[in-house]
């Protein structure tokens, strides 16, 4: 047989990798039949491809660990970057909040809860009973890692959203996670004191008939909750404390997240 | 004055939002390609724990640069560009020190799990076989056949010329054919049949 250009080594690749325009790959075939010798090597080379990907395969499969969450790498990021600045205002608020006593009226005892705020504290109290138990692993980001924890709950809730700090209450902050509602993405804070009583931070995001509710307490199968909402967002603190004894921590937590600025609209 | 205090509260907003949408391609893009970038570091370090632990580092790094990435450059060469790097200077490191971890501790199991044992002998046998691969010759090899990318590409993350990236691969596919199908190496012959 005649070719107007000799087959070369890379060739040979590029027909093992099915690499070459048609026509090329044609004269490459024409010329294997013509080498029976080399058509053994190529052959060769193409179970050798295939082997490959068969015993490679399982690799890319394998469910992708927490570690490798990318959402989390990017909240974790942007406390590091861009955020970095309302952070400090955020952590300011804290610490100028942690002393003052509020006088924040007592509204919702009068009237009854918006149908959004009852809702919310139901969420609340279902989580904390699942995670607040779980001895083995109640967070999932560990209060030592506080900022990739605000920035994953602030990224999926689309909002800037502060981890209050009950510390003035002797409760220590453990971590949190992310949570399902029938209402969106939520963010559940764990909290715990000395004698290891737990208490719950659960915020998301309001419908928008419910932006905006005054503190309400319920009482959802023995977990006592104080809910509210301010601008969209709604916030509800559980635990198995008397509402009395809650209400104080949620009037430091509701400060708190006040005067984190860009709450606001 | 009401505009006055509004404004910079709606420019804040619009930057936010322009980074969020950023992520967010960026989360769209290169999510689809982490299993590939763990297939890829698997072959090269054969320890899950150590590959996962490049992976991250390169999605850490891929988080951090995505705004000085190229906008109509290939996610996927950017990527595997990274973590390629990132394992080379590894070795290097890993070089100085010593290994760490013998290499029989490979994690078979998770790097070639098979349904039937027969599988699972012939693939333990020809990832053992990739795994003696100089450095140089399984980047290649792994990049065009495991990986199916280009040649064009492949010389991009590996920042050598076309004619490397051909002579490496050409040296890899022999030296595997010939390891492979050595005498008295029974279960070979299966994987590799010669056709005479």
């Amino acid at each position: 047989m005649n070719f107007e250009r000799p087959v070369s080594e890379d060739d040979l690749h590029g027909y093992v990798d099915d690499r070459l325009a048609p026509g090329r790959r044609a004269e490459v075939e024409a010329y294997l039949e013509a080498h029976p010798e080399i058509a053994a090597r190529v052959a060769d080379y193409r179970s050798q491809n295939e082997a490959l990907r068969e015993a490679f395969a399982p690799a890319a499969a394998a469910p992708i660990p927490p570690d490798l969450n990318l959402e989390r790498m990017v909240a974790a990021h942007r406390a590091r970057t861009s955020f970095a600045g309302w952070r400090l205002a955020a952590s300011l608020a804290l610490t100028l909040g942690a002393g003052a006593t509020g006088g924040w009226l007592v509204r919702g005892m009068s009237n009854p809860p918006q149908a959004g705020v009852a809702a919310l504290s139901r969420e609340a109290a279902d989580n904390y009973k699942v995670y607040a138990a779980d001895r083995a692993r109640p967070v999932e980001i560990s209060g030592e890692q506080q900022a990739v924890l605000t920035e994953w709950i602030s990224h999926r809730l689309q909002r800037p959203v502060a981890t209050p700090d009950l510390t003035s209450a002797g409760y220590n902050l453990m971590g949190g996670r992310l949570v399902a509602t029938a209402h969106g993405p939520a963010g559940l804070f764990l909290y715990q004191n000395a004698e290891g009583v737990r208490l719950a931070v659960f915020v998301r995001v309001m419908g928008e008939r419910d932006r905006n509710a005054s503190m309400a307490n319920h009482d959802v199968n023995g977990v006592e909750s104080v809910a509210w909402a301010d601008d969209g967002l709604g916030y509800d603190l559980a635990g198995p404390v008397q509402a009395g004894a809650l209400r104080p921590i949620a009037n430091a937590v509701r400060r708190q997240t006040l005067n984190s600025g860009e709450i606001r609209d | 004055m009401n505009s006055g205090r509004d404004q910079p509260t709606v420019r804040n907003e619009a930057l936010t939002n322009d980074k969020a949408r950023a992520m967010n391609d960026m989360i769209r893009l290169v999510e689809p390609l982490i299993p590939a970038l763990r297939r890829y570091a698997g072959g090269l370090t054969r320890n899950p724990a150590e590959a996962d632990d490049l992976v991250q580092d390169c999605l850490e790094r891929a988080v951090s640069r995505w705004g000085q990435r190229r906008e109509d450059g290939d996610v996927r060469t950017w990527l595997f560009t990274i973590l390629h790097n990132l394992f080379i200077s590894r070795a290097r490191q890993t070089k100085r020190r010593g290994p760490h971890m013998p290499i029989e501790e490979a994690c078979e199991t998770s790097l070639v799990s098979q349904p039937s044992q027969e599988h699972r002998l012939r693939h333990n046998e020809l990832v053992n076989a990739v795994a003696a691969l100089p450095q140089d010759q399984k980047s290649v090899l792994l990049l065009v056949t495991v990986e199916d990318m280009s040649y064009a590409d492949v010389a991009k993350v590996l920042a050598i010329p076309l004619g490397t990236v051909m002579s490496r691969l050409s040296r890899a596919r022999e030296r595997l054919r010939r390891d492979l199908s050595g005498e008295g190496a029974g279960r070979a012959q299966t994987i590799l049949r010669r056709v005479k």
